[in-house]
């Protein structure tokens, strides 16, 4: 593996006016591989939504520099390129959706590449059927649900076939099953197509799926490694407004009890498991 | 608690582009009685009719059958009054921080109180209330309400609600793309404004472990129809029936029944992180020391 995208020593502000400049990044580096899940935790205004943007050079940096497979985000004659080997896919599915008919949502961006007619039918007739989509592929997408609508706007990426999907809280507006089913695609795309992932959320849960987790806070990276070892520093978490999952809370506090439960626990299932070890059959019960 | 229900639905029904080949019902048949002074959890898949029945309860939209009642009275039978039904129903609806327009947050928390008429040391009082309210210090009042993070916009739009003393307050997802700690705030901020004025407060979420840890009864939308209207233990003890709605049980509620399903005789009714530590730490505890 090699890094796919590379973000150094990047420092980033907005600017308000004139004279007022709200910085965000200051000598931020990161850098993702290629094939990897990387979901990012950070508060409210810590600088996540800068870092995406900055992987598909919606934004550039003030200094330092931003590599998209080789490719310097800051090269004009670049940009092309690195919008066809980054796309994104941002929280609310209403604002991405801009055709009357799903399939012909999922054929726009295609079509703005350039591709071959019987390609892009092709490509979207199978982006439609990796989403589950395929059946309501005539629908009028105001008539789908949030996490319908997210599914299409997925599958319109997926039919550009990018190297790297950037998603931006995606979930944040969808019901459970929606959730569930624009995570379980997520996956899908990335364990079978190889394609890279960075998932951006507040959700513990859904970082818990991922390969890496990345926590940012204030502009800088807090924590970095896999969900496992990140959500054992519950401190260091909930110091920075952030959660783990609860599953991990319980287990944790548990442990601090005295419990003796073994690894690193990251879900209700391997808690159960745990619990189990733990827990007299006959607990409550009196015995004879 | 008195007796009449705050806000009665009486088989509302709303359909979409009436009378056309595309009508749909967003409501069908709705009747249900808000208790004064409750917190009722809303919950359902996207498109279960939520919001629109959200929309019904301020007049924003009037049913193609049944009545909305406030206090007793059809809301539309005096259509002069519609303005007062809408400050005495307040609506925060979701992402509200989108609708911040005014230079100050003073200013813009304000904007309620001035619509209703209020004389100006009426509404300082309660533009200072409502800050309190969302947790805000007075230095905030004369920031612009561009100036703040996100998690503080979305305060101060609700504080634009709370500022008209609405009798019944809505709020549709407030906590909604906040992080973990935003969140919370927010939560706790409505938990202590409905135990301070004893206001009826709806709660309209995705999250079942919100809901579960705040609501005193949960109504649950599904197609258009209500599922069910129930207290929280009741209603989360129809776990498949949820879960084929698009919707969920809390995650300790999941291990309690996973629990269950080994052979475990715990209550199933434990929502909250420190309720199942509780729990399992008394049955390790008695189970290490024998039995009791």
């Amino acid at each position: 593996m090699s890094a796919f995208i590379e973000l150094k020593d990047v420092s980033f502000a907005y600017e308000l006016d004139e004279t007022q400049r709200v910085p965000v990044l200051r000598h931020f580096n990161l850098s993702v591989e290629k094939g990897d899940f990387v979901a990012v935790l950070g508060h409210n205004g810590c600088g996540k939504s800068t870092v995406a943007k900055l992987c598909n050079a919606i934004e550039v940096p003030q200094s330092g520099t931003v590599l998209v497979n080789g490719m310097d985000t800051k090269e004009e004659e670049n940009l092309l390129e690195i919008r066809r080997t980054v796309d994104m896919v941002f929280q609310n599915p209403d604002n991405q959706i801009v055709a009357t008919i799903v399939e012909d949502d999922v054929a726009f961006g295609p079509e703005n590449l350039g591709v071959e007619p019987q390609e892009i039918r092709r490509r979207v007739d199978q982006a439609l059927k990796d989403v589950g989509m395929y059946d309501l592929r005539f629908s009028e997408p105001h008539k789908l649900s949030g996490g319908q609508k997210q599914r299409v706007a997925i599958a319109g990426i997926i039919a550009m076939q990018p190297a790297c999907i950037v998603l931006d809280e995606p979930t944040a507006m969808l019901d459970p099953r929606g959730r569930k089913d624009v995570m379980k695609t997520v996956r899908m795309l990335n364990r079978d197509f190889g394609i890279t992932v960075i998932y951006i959320t507040h959700y513990m849960d859904e970082a818990a799926e991922a390969n890496r987790v990345v926590v940012m806070h204030k502009g800088d990276i807090l924590l970095d490694g896999t969900p496992r070892d990140v959500f054992q520093q519950d401190d260091v978490l909930k110091k920075a407004g952030l959660d783990v999952p609860q599953a991990t809370e319980l287990s944790l506090q548990l442990r601090r009890a005295g419990a003796p439960l073994s690894g690193k626990i990251l879900t209700i299932d391997e808690l159960s498991l745990q619990l189990e070890a733990l827990l007299p059959r006959s607990a409550g019960r009196v015995e004879s | 608690m008195n007796d009449t229900p705050i806000l009665r639905t009486e088989n509302l029904t709303y359909i979409y582009q009436k009378g056309t080949s595309s009508e749909v019902a967003a409501l069908q048949d709705v009747s249900v009685e808000i208790r004064q002074g409750e917190l009722v959890g809303v919950i359902g898949h996207t498109g279960s009719g939520k919001s629109t029945l959200i929309e019904h309860f301020n007049a924003l939209k009037k049913g193609t059958a049944g009545r909305v009642l406030l206090d007793g009275n059809d809301i539309w039978a005096d259509k002069s009054k519609i303005r007062a039904v809408r400050f005495r129903v307040g609506v925060c609806f979701q992402y509200p921080e989108y609708q911040l327009f005014e230079e100050t947050v003073a200013k813009d928390i304000a904007f309620g109180p001035r619509n209703m008429g209020l004389p100006q040391d009426e509404i300082d009082r309660r533009v200072k209330e409502a800050l309190t309210n969302v947790g805000l210090s007075e230095d905030y009042a004369e920031k612009s309400p561009f100036d703040l993070s996100g998690g503080e916009k979305r305060r101060v739009a609700i504080a634009g609600i709370m500022a008209m003393e609405p009798q019944v307050l809505v709020l549709d997802e407030p906590c909604a793309g906040l992080d973990p700690r935003g969140r919370a705030t927010v939560l706790q901020m409505i938990a202590d404004y409905r135990q301070k004025t004893g206001c009826t407060v709806l709660l309209v979420t995705h999250s079942m472990e919100e809901v579960a840890a705040i609501a005193d009864r949960i109504l649950v939308m599904n197609q258009s129809r209500v599922a069910f209207f129930d207290t929280v233990d009741n209603v989360f003890a129809h776990a498949e029936e949820l879960q084929t709605m698009g919707l969920d049980i809390p995650q300790m509620t999941q291990l309690m029944l996973s629990l269950r399903e080994k052979g475990y005789d715990v209550p199933v009714n434990l929502y909250t992180v420190q309720q199942v530590y509780d729990t399992i730490f008394a049955r390790w505890k008695g189970g290490v020391h024998g039995a009791q």
